[in-house]
């Protein structure tokens, strides 16, 4: 049996990058994965890929959020690992960051964490039962924080905002929610190659490659490994944490 | 056993209540136990018991034992 047999997962922003490499690594594993994206037909397509189920979700709504998490709970009996990897990356200088963005920004990567970490949390705090009749309760979280949430990044004042605040919804949630046995983490990706960090210039991502200790950009694979094990048994004694996955980007 | 007295048994436990509880008429923060560690736990036994599951401003509004009841009547949960 595998580890997360019988687990069932949810992950935003499954479709593409770091959440649709983990929506693999979790199924591997074992899980019965959920994914959401903005476009109901693409998270299906994705979701296939996998054995998976596609919901659509915009992150940014935040009633929306609940209301998906009540229904995975519904389809699936319960909910056992959150990965709340939903986000979205403005560039942008100072002077030139307009209100609407920073609303965007915060809506969908902080206000959309809470919603999820918020159901999540009721959901995973629910007596159910393992196909042998065992009870239980609890689970595992886990949040996509940034390295640039802890050492800041020209351009990116408002994104590197919003992620720290994901850090610190992670390490308050592990707090509130230990007692009932849910486990909050998050991960802190240095720069990963994705559809998201293919819009910043050539000379910033291999800047980034030089400063990392490893000397080479990450891949969506290696950030999904490290969350699918904050997911599972082994980190059964983790939380609170926000673990960098970057390649040593040491400052 | 009435509705009523399945939520009264809720409260009871989830909130570990001594017996002289008056809970019919119990509110939120009336009592050391129902505080907001509390009250997500009687949540989920609410949910668990009565196999609901409350959406966010109905969590916040059940200040009491009696909204909890008319709550769980509007859900549709048997008598």
């Amino acid at each position: 049996m595998s580890e997360l047999t019988g687990r069932v997962a949810l992950v935003t922003g499954g479709t593409r990058g770091i959440g649709a490499a983990t929506a693999r690594a979790l199924a591997r594993a074992g899980a019965t994965v959920v994914v959401t994206g903005r476009d109901a037909g693409r998270a299906a397509e994705s979701a296939g890929e996998f054995g998976g189920y596609g919901l659509a979700l915009d992150v940014g709504d935040f009633d929306a959020v609940g209301a998906l998490v009540r229904q995975v709970v519904s389809d699936h009996g319960g909910l056992d690992v959150l990965v709340a990897n939903a986000g979205i990356m403005d560039t942008g200088l100072l002077g030139m960051i307009r209100a609407d963005d920073v609303r965007r920004t915060l809506d969908v990567n902080v206000a959309g964490t809470v919603a999820a970490v918020q159901a999540a949390g009721r959901a995973m705090a629910r007596r159910r039962r393992d196909a042998d009749g065992t009870e239980r309760r609890g689970g595992s979280m886990v949040l996509l924080a940034s390295v640039v949430g802890t050492f800041g990044a020209a351009g990116q004042s408002v994104y590197a905002a919003s992620k720290a605040a994901v850090a610190a919804l992670a390490r308050s949630a592990a707090r509130e929610l230990g007692p009932r046995g849910v486990r909050v983490n998050a991960v802190a990706p240095g720069v990963i190659r994705t559809d998201l960090t293919a819009a910043l210039p050539t000379e910033v991502l291999d800047r980034q490659a030089v400063a990392a200790a490893l000397g080479r950009l990450g891949d969506a694979e290696e950030v999904a490994d490290v969350i699918r094990f904050l997911a599972g048994d082994g980190a059964r004694y983790v939380t609170g944490q926000v673990l960098g996955v970057d390649g040593g980007l040491v400052p | 056993m009435t509705l009523s007295d399945r939520l009264r048994a809720v409260f009871v436990d989830a909130l570990e209540l001594p017996g002289d509880v008056d809970v019919e008429n119990l509110t939120y923060r009336d009592i050391e136990q129902w505080d907001s560690l509390g009250h997500m736990t009687l949540v989920a036994a609410v949910e668990d018991e009565f196999d609901v599951q409350l959406e966010t401003d109905q969590v916040i509004d059940l200040s009491s034992f009696k909204v909890a009841l008319d709550m769980l009547r509007g859900l549709g949960v048997d008598e």
